[in-house]
């Protein structure tokens, strides 16, 4: 069969000396920028780029998938050690796996996540091998209206998400979009909420966003209360998932493979939805929801799984289409670029050495990380014991450095500070970051999707509705709000009887 | 005294040490910014002759990117940088149209520059969906004409080149079409693909590979003379439509009062890496050739510039849109 020889083709060329170390380099990489608050994929491809023109093509775009789905892996431990998330798919676990932090579980949250992500790793590399071409015309078939109900089941999604009330939920998502509405208009070129500053001209920077909302604001609270901190490192526990809690994540991280394949294909930015997706699903079949947002090791394992799932799969529309889904994707076409191949339908006809290697070399990846994180979680564990004093500059410098670097945008640098203390108060008054900002990401899609999926209607919205995918979509997105709405009007009325345990 | 004082001190002396300064130069490293997110088809340009320029000049060339508000942000960096020669600008016909563009730019596209020279000439092409009906360009325009109603123009953005060579097709055939804004090129070709809209005019640095695949359809190019990698391919003045005519054309900028001779350095250093057999190559890969020695001269940057801002300014206030 062809995909056995194909599949045998490239790990002969990943697992060349050569290319094995450029793979190892690269994982290496990912893991330490991963690691490093604020200092994105994004930033260090970019950086990185020039030393690559020297190398083979092959061991260059292995080099640089293996930072990109490296630095996956490592987003996670900034994430769940201090409540840093780099990336939106790396937001989630925070939710759930910081809190484990908190609870001296920090060892096992790591090595769930690792563990999930190499198996969603692994299956999903697999699934870009075997169903590369059928997917990319499935993934083609996504219009704008098809886009605009994903996002609006993203949006119903995103209330599952909190684990508070339901209207303040809401209000964070609501919050959310209108922050991502800030920069310029797609269709008529106006800036919008901009104050005037023509930095703000292209949107508010996710990074800026998330590392305030999420990592400065925490260590505001921490510096307010510096024993809960103490309690936090003292009892530290083994480092592995026993037994049940292994029982307790295969699910999850099954439903997370899966659901983050799908969604990674979409070019038009499915993957933000992985991780998301996959907690709201896991919260919803969870026989303990109460536990979500409280150190759920399920909330961990479920959107790990996803999100490593849809960085594999993002590749598919890159490799077999020549379009990035993300901006990590467009560095590496910049990279095949300059090495004198121009991605396009035929870089699978033309060069397959290089698209089978680097499908080979993701699985070898994958096993690299896993390999690599395992034994490396101890320490990142015993960073936490680091005290505050000198922790707390070192993670504001490197999210300074990292958040600078993506655009060498000052600006970004202000907006940090402002949602650090914007986060602060949000937080004092008990709304939680997550929705706002999945509200954030979907937003700009939601718009920009919903109009131009106007555009080419000429104006009639039942193109929603008799687009057979769109619909689908929007009937799910019905199902999941009368799944999430139900059990909050059933409370209700048990409360009426019960005082509130608060 | 405050440190900008010190600052405008140190800068005022530079300039009078000039001549002297400019031996030896380069003795550092030279930071060229790109006024657009990395891994797109300017960086691309950039990073090709940046690699080349640093073997010349014995000093790395850094490329760096300052995306934002249509390459104005950039371009607004550089102008106000040090003009000692170490920080150099690469933009395209943006630094042109954005003059009309933007009604409240921080500077004055003519006047705050000095100039190294042009680089490359991208050709765009006029594409559409693997389906759409016409056979060949002719009978597109007559299409177009006829179902102006119904069809649908993808563009990379307002401002986007593409947007600028739509206006031009729209205005030449007389029809107004239901234009399709996407942020960027990357999501325009792939609705192109999905056939979700018809048509579009899109630089070969995104449409070679995808035409030659057979994923699109192509039916003229926008240049004087048909393309090298495409010789069946029409041009648009064959086919009646000669002021169709865009090419995103790149040039090498260095801040106002940059010296004469670090200028000439640097567009002997371009000039050398233009020849180079790899950049050569690689630019053909992507349907493009860099410029004539002669065109990478600070001269010939400086007259394009002007013409080009001339040339856009009624198209851009005859259809009235604005970026700002």
């Amino acid at each position: 069969m062809d995909l056995l020889s194909n599949l045998g083709m490239g790990f002969s060329v990943a697992s060349s000396f050569a290319n094995l170390g450029f793979c190892l380099i690269g994982v290496l990489l990912g893991t330490l920028i991963g690691v490093l608050p604020g200092i994105g994929a994004t930033a260090t491809i970019a950086m990185l780029l020039p030393i690559t023109f020297q190398l083979e093509p092959v061991s260059s775009l292995i080099m640089l998938a293996g930072i990109y789905y490296g630095a996956q892996y490592g987003g996670s431990t900034t994430a769940i050690l201090i409540n840093m998330p780099g990336e939106s798919s790396s937001a989630v676990t925070a939710i759930d796996g910081y809190q484990m932090a908190r609870k001296g579980r920090a060892g096992t949250a790591l090595a769930t996540a690792a563990l999930g992500s190499f198996f969603a790793g692994s299956v999903a590399t697999f699934l870009v091998a075997i169903f590369a071409p059928p997917l990319t015309a499935i993934a083609l078939e996504f219009g704008a209206a098809e886009y605009f109900s994903l996002m609006v089941l993203g949006l119903v999604m995103s209330v599952a998400l909190a684990h508070g009330t339901v209207p303040k939920a809401l209000a964070m998502v609501v919050l959310g979009l209108l922050l991502g509405i800030v920069g310029t208009d797609v269709y008529t070129g106006t800036p919008r909420f901009t104050l005037g500053i023509t930095q703000f001209s292209d949107g508010l920077n996710f990074v800026a966003l998330a590392v305030g909302v999420f990592g400065i604001a925490e260590i505001l609270r921490n510096l307010e209360d510096e024993h809960e901190r103490q309690v936090m490192t003292r009892n530290i526990n083994s480092l592995f998932p026993n037994r049940d809690e292994l029982r307790q994540i295969i699910g999850p991280v099954l439903r997370g493979t899966g659901v983050g394949s799908i969604l990674g294909i979409l070019p038009g930015g499915g993957a933000i939805l992985a991780s998301f997706a996959s907690y709201t699903i896991e919260k919803k079949l969870s026989k303990h929801p109460e536990e979500f947002g409280h150190g759920a090791i399920a909330g961990v394992a479920g959107p790990e799984s996803a999100n490593n799932a849809g960085a594999q799969t993002s590749f598919i529309p890159l490799l077999t289409l020549g379009i990035p889904a993300n901006p990590v994707m467009a560095l590496m076409i910049g990279a095949m670029i300059i090495q004198g191949i121009v991605p396009g339908p035929s870089v699978v006809t033309d060069q397959p050495e290089l698209f089978w290697g680097i499908i080979a070399s993701m699985w070898i990846g994958n096993l690299m990380l896993v390999v690599l994180n395992l034994p490396l979680i101890g320490l990142w564990v015993k960073l936490l014991t680091v005290p505050y004093f000198v922790l707390f500059p070192i993670i504001m410098a490197m999210c300074s450095i990292g958040v600078y670097s993506v655009n060498s945008n000052v600006y970004d640098l202000f907006a940090v500070a402002f949602f650090g203390l914007l986060g602060y108060v949000l937080s004092k008054l008990r709304f939680e970051p997550a929705p706002l900002l999945l509200g954030f990401v979907l937003g700009p899609l939601l718009e920009e999707n919903l109009r131009r999926a106007m555009i080419l209607s000429r104006g009639d919205p039942t193109t929603f509705v008799t687009r057979p995918i769109s619909a689908g979509l929007l009937v799910l997105a019905l199902a999941v709000l009368v799944l999430v709405f139900l059990p909050q009007i059933r409370r209700r009325r048990e409360e009426v009887f019960t005082e509130s345990e608060g | 005294m405050s440190v900008s004082k010190l600052l405008g001190a140190a800068c005022a002396v530079t300039l009078v040490a000039a001549p002297a300064f400019a031996q030896g130069y380069p003795e550092r490293q030279v930071t060229m910014v790109v006024p657009f997110t990395a891994g797109g088809p300017t960086d691309t340009v950039a990073r090709l002759v940046a690699e080349r320029m640093s073997a010349d000049l014995g000093k790395q060339v850094i490329v760096e990117n300052v995306g934002g508000a249509g390459g104005t942000l950039g371009a607004g960096q550089v102008a106000k940088a040090d003009p000692d020669g170490y920080t150099v600008l690469l933009h395209h016909i943006g630094m042109a149209t954005s003059d009309t563009l933007y009604r409240n730019l921080a500077y004055d596209t003519e006047n705050a520059f000095d100039y190294v020279g042009l680089v490359t000439d991208v050709p765009m092409v006029i594409v559409a969906r693997k389906d759409f009906e016409p056979a060949d360009f002719p009978a597109f325009v007559d299409y177009v004409k006829g179902h102006a109603e119904d069809l649908t123009l993808a563009n990379a953005g307002i401002g986007a080149a593409s947007h600028l060579c739509g206006m031009l097709l729209m205005q030449a055939l007389d029809v107004p079409l239901v234009t399709v804004p996407y942020k960027g090129t990357g999501p325009a070709m792939t609705d192109l693909l999905g056939g979700q809209v018809d048509f579009m005019c899109d630089q070969t640095t995104n449409t070679t590979q995808q035409i030659k695949g057979g994923t699109i359809k192509a039916y003229a190019a926008t240049t004087p003379e048909r393309l090298a990698v495409f010789p069946d391919l029409p041009t648009t003045a064959e086919g009646g439509l000669p002021e169709v005519q865009v090419s995103i054309w790149h040039g090498i900028y260095t801040p106002k009062g940059t010296p004469a001779e670090v200028n000439q350095r640097l567009s002997a250093s371009l000039q050398k890496a233009l020849a180079d057999e790899g950049v050569i190559k690689a630019m053909a890969d992507l349907g493009t050739a860099p410029v004539s020695a002669e065109e990478a001269t600070p001269e010939a940057l400086k007259a394009k510039l002007e013409s080009e801002i001339a040339r856009w300014k009624p198209v851009i206030e005859a259809a009235g849109v604005y970026a700002d």
